[in-house]
């Protein structure tokens, strides 16, 4: 399965948050679009769901935003 | 990466509408990057937690009703400066939704939904002559200081006063 989340109009911390909860609700394996804009965001979202065990499938920007595509694990 | 140990534990110490957000910010977004979050209310902090959310009578005692009245609840948080009687934090709320930044409420159903702990000072409650029914069912426990360190052993420890 395949979603999508938009955080571009989220600030920080709704944006880590709404990424966290979201991903709580997959089942493993399903995928998850991220789109986000800024810095901050495409800097710490990748990196912090590596560290929770995800698997980052890619990274594309489309449009001025940024899209992180994201595969639940465990 | 260095290994650390991603545990943080907050005294919430002030019922400042200011700092409330300061505190829960910090909560939801290290809950939000896998930390072990608990914080900890005393004194005006829990305010933040009434059950009661408006100025009510509660707790045991003359003095302590019309203190917590007095006080009030989360609708009633003054801002650490520039309160203006109250004014200024329904201000900052409106300026906070305009900019899409989440605020005190929302930033508290967050910390709920991401599993952030929550604690209470059994003696700040016994002053005000509160029991852990007048707090919202979120709050596991009410402890003291020795639980307080032992949930907090090996984390970083803030205290927003």
């Amino acid at each position: 399965m395949k979603k999508t989340l938009d955080i571009t109009k989220e600030h920080c911390p709704m944006n880590f948050v709404k990424v966290k909860l979201e991903l709580s609700h997959l089942e493993t394996g399903d995928v998850l679009d991220v789109i986000l804009c800024g810095k901050e965001p495409l800097e710490n979202i990748p990196r912090s769901v590596k560290e929770q065990g995800h698997k980052v499938i890619e990274i594309y920007e489309k449009n001025g935003f940024y899209h992180v595509i994201i595969e639940k694990r465990t | 990466m260095t290994e650390y140990n991603k545990k943080l534990s907050i005294i919430c110490f002030s019922g400042d509408y200011d700092k409330a957000v300061a505190t829960f910010t910090l909560a939801t977004g290290a809950a939000a990057v896998n930390w072990n979050v608990n914080l900890f209310f005393t004194f005006w902090g829990l305010n933040i937690i009434k059950k009661k959310q408006g100025r009510c009578f509660i707790g045991k005692g003359f003095l302590a009703r019309v203190f917590n009245f007095l006080v009030g609840g989360l609708q009633n948080l003054p801002l650490s400066r520039l309160n203006f009687g109250g004014i200024a934090p329904m201000l900052m709320v409106g300026m906070m939704k305009k900019n899409n930044v989440a605020t005190l409420r929302e930033l508290i159903d967050s910390a709920k939904a991401i599993g952030v702990n929550m604690f209470a000072c059994e003696m700040a409650l016994h002053i005000l002559g509160l029991k852990k029914e007048d707090l919202i069912d979120d709050v596991k426990e009410i402890i003291g200081v020795s639980k307080f360190l032992d949930i907090s052993k090996d984390a970083h420890i803030l205290f927003i006063s």
